[in-house]
């Protein structure tokens, strides 16, 4: 276990910069996440931290060491990798003990110990198989055994659930987060989905064009996304150009249209300063649909149209417009949902929004 | 239902078949012909043109000649096939499209070509034609089979595999031998056995580079007929057909396990 810090680290490749001046610590025993689309310069940067490539600039330090000349084989790193990449001719036993083979770990206490990772993973008997009789999900779970058996420093996760199937997913999530809650080993996890970052992690990093964009734990993310790119990544934000007309007793207060005055908390709007330009961030999931002419009394309501609804079983997602304005919402299903072409008011509480500095006019 | 049409299609694939094979089937026959021309009419089953060739020098001598060239000729080309393959899919060489045409070029010139040119070289050199010369044509000939099928095989080894590898703490080196060279085992026996075989029936090139004095099996066979068809040369045919054609039948079923064990 270990601390990994990266300091302004810059990564080209040619004339591309993949990743831009980035500096991140990630400490002990921390479940981090490197969350962002694809080509956001994510699974660059854990591939620097595993020395499978070369920063173009920057330290990185492993457990206060640093490791920038350190090849590969010699940091002591568990990798898991999206394909799994097992070794298809050896055995699950001769994949998990691979690298306790290059640690002179003596043949009992090999066996023992792969024993052990066997179980924690719950596969303790398919030892004998080859990886190909396996399942994806047994796979994945053989190459996480396979790289938490040698106990490395850092745990390096690229994508490990994308090649399983929805439901699997899901299990091998809770899955993955009780075995490294359970080993307590630092762990990068690289992803694009954005569920499985606010459910796993301790930490998000969310990254965009190989720049960060904002570090924070999944509520604070979620809650208080730092820039228009982190609350439209995060589940679908509407965005509205609001003005500001001034921040007093933990509260700022924003003029938007459509919904009017609007004051929200104010750690909710920490980059707001002052009077002048803002943007109101609206999450789909706190704008709630409601038969026209009704009333909620703490919130702020507006007149809308549903123009199109996309059923999603427990819940749906609707395309509103008020006015010149588009919205999304996602609600809850209780009894029938709204249809198309439906008149309905929209409830919205203040203390549900963020807000954002606006773009200079 | 199947017309007359299904029949002469079945029909002609048998002639195609009879005209390949007939002629082979002859000479493997005649080779336990008991009398003293090599040709039809049979008087009798004998091995006798078997112990006969057992104790012709000449021909012994051309055959293991034939075999230590051979399985030179498939060593080295084995090796230089594996690492250059290593080279052209693993790491970014300058100008690998190149030097991947360059290795490819011996199959798509002709063999009287590459012959005489090679013999123009070492004249131009100045040096006298020896087997290890004879060794290095081989070579150059059999090294693009090596590469393609290499080369093939490599590309489809995701390159994870060998990064798990050296994660878990194995260092390049180990990381081949562990990892990448299992994993292309069947390709590389593929390749060892194409060169083998190709090296072991090879005329044109052998004929132009061999020195005085040293014969291959084909060559050989080659000079025994320009003075009569001896049965011997039956013999010799169908103890060649069994090498030839047994050997790759024999490491195709053993790539077959090797694949079925270690999985694609």
């Amino acid at each position: 276990m270990s601390t990994v810090t990266l300091s302004k680290i810059v990564k080209r490749f040619g004339a591309f910069t993949a990743v831009h001046d980035t500096s991140l610590e990630f400490g002990e025993g921390q479940f981090v996440t490197l969350l962002g689309p694809s080509g956001c310069g994510k699974t660059t940067t854990l591939r620097m931290i595993a020395g499978l490539l070369d920063p173009s600039e920057g330290d990185i330090l492993i457990g206060g060491r640093r490791v920038n000349d350190i090849p590969i084989h010699k940091r002591n790193l568990g990798i898991v990798f999206q394909n799994y990449a097992l070794f298809p001719h050896k055995t699950v036993a001769e994949n998990v003990a691979f690298g306790l083979k290059y640690r002179n770990v003596p043949k009992d206490e090999a066996a023992r110990r792969v024993a052990e990772a066997l179980d924690l993973v719950q596969l303790p008997q398919v030892g004998d198989r080859y990886p190909k009789a396996l399942s994806g999900g047994q796979q994945q779970r053989i190459a996480l055994a396979r790289a938490i058996v040698i106990e490395p420093d850092v745990l390096l996760l690229d994508e490990p659930l994308s090649a399983l199937d929805a439901n699997l997913r899901e299990d091998m999530r809770v899955e993955l987060k009780r075995i490294q809650d359970r080993i307590g080993v630092t762990t990068v996890f690289v992803t694009h989905d954005q569920s499985e970052a606010l459910a796993m992690s301790d930490s998000i990093v969310v990254m965009s064009n190989g720049r960060v964009e904002q570090v924070g734990a999944p509520e604070e993310v979620y809650n208080t996304p730092a820039s228009e790119f982190v609350a439209q990544f995060l589940g679908a934000s509407n965005i509205l150009a609001a003005t500001c007309t001034g921040r007093a007793n933990g509260t700022v207060t924003l003029d938007a249209p459509v919904f009017g005055r609007l004051g929200i908390p104010a750690e909710r709007a920490p980059q707001v300063a002052g009077a002048g330009p803002a943007k109101l961030v609206l999450r789909a999931e706190k704008l709630h649909l409601a038969a026209r002419g009704t009333t909620d009394g703490q919130a702020a309501s507006a007149d809308a149209v549903v123009e199109a609804v996309d059923y999603q079983g427990q819940a749906a997602r609707y395309f509103l417009r008020a006015g010149a304005h588009r919205f999304q919402a996602v609600n809850m299903i209780d009894g029938r949902p709204f249809a198309a072409g439906a008149e309905v008011t929209l409830h919205l509480r203040p203390q549900d929004c963020a807000a954002l500095p606006g773009d200079p006019a | 239902m199947r017309g007359w049409g299904w029949h002469a299609i079945t029909l002609w694939t048998l002639l195609v078949y009879g005209f390949m094979f007939l002629p082979v089937g002859v000479v493997v026959l005649l080779s336990f012909n008991a009398s003293q021309f090599g040709s039809f009419p049979m008087t009798g089953l004998s091995g006798r043109w078997f112990v006969e060739l057992w104790n012709n020098d000449a021909i012994m001598r051309a055959f293991r000649t034939s075999l230590i060239l051979g399985l030179l000729t498939a060593v080295i080309s084995t090796t230089l096939g594996v690492l250059a393959s290593l080279a052209l899919v693993r790491y970014r060489v300058p100008g690998r499209n190149l030097i991947s045409t360059l290795l490819i070029a011996p199959i798509l010139v002709p063999e009287v070509v590459l012959a005489v040119a090679l013999l123009l070289f070492l004249n131009f050199l100045g040096l006298p034609k020896s087997f290890p010369l004879l060794l290095a044509g081989h070579v150059i000939f059999t090294l693009p089979f090596v590469v393609l099928v290499v080369q093939a095989r490599l590309v489809s080894i995701k390159r994870d595999v060998e990064e798990a590898a050296l994660s878990l703490g194995a260092s390049p080196v180990q990381t081949f031998f562990e990892v990448t060279l299992p994993l292309m085992m069947p390709a590389v026996a593929a390749g060892a056995l194409f060169a083998f075989t190709i090296s072991f029936d090879d005329i044109t090139g052998t004929l132009f580079w061999k020195p005085g004095g040293v014969e291959t099996v084909p060559t050989q066979i080659f000079s025994m007929l320009r003075n009569s068809i001896s049965p011997e040369i039956n013999a010799l045919g169908t103890v060649m057909i069994v090498f030839t054609v047994g050997l790759p039948l024999l490491g195709a079923a053993v790539a077959r396990r090797l694949a079925q064990r270690g999985g694609g």
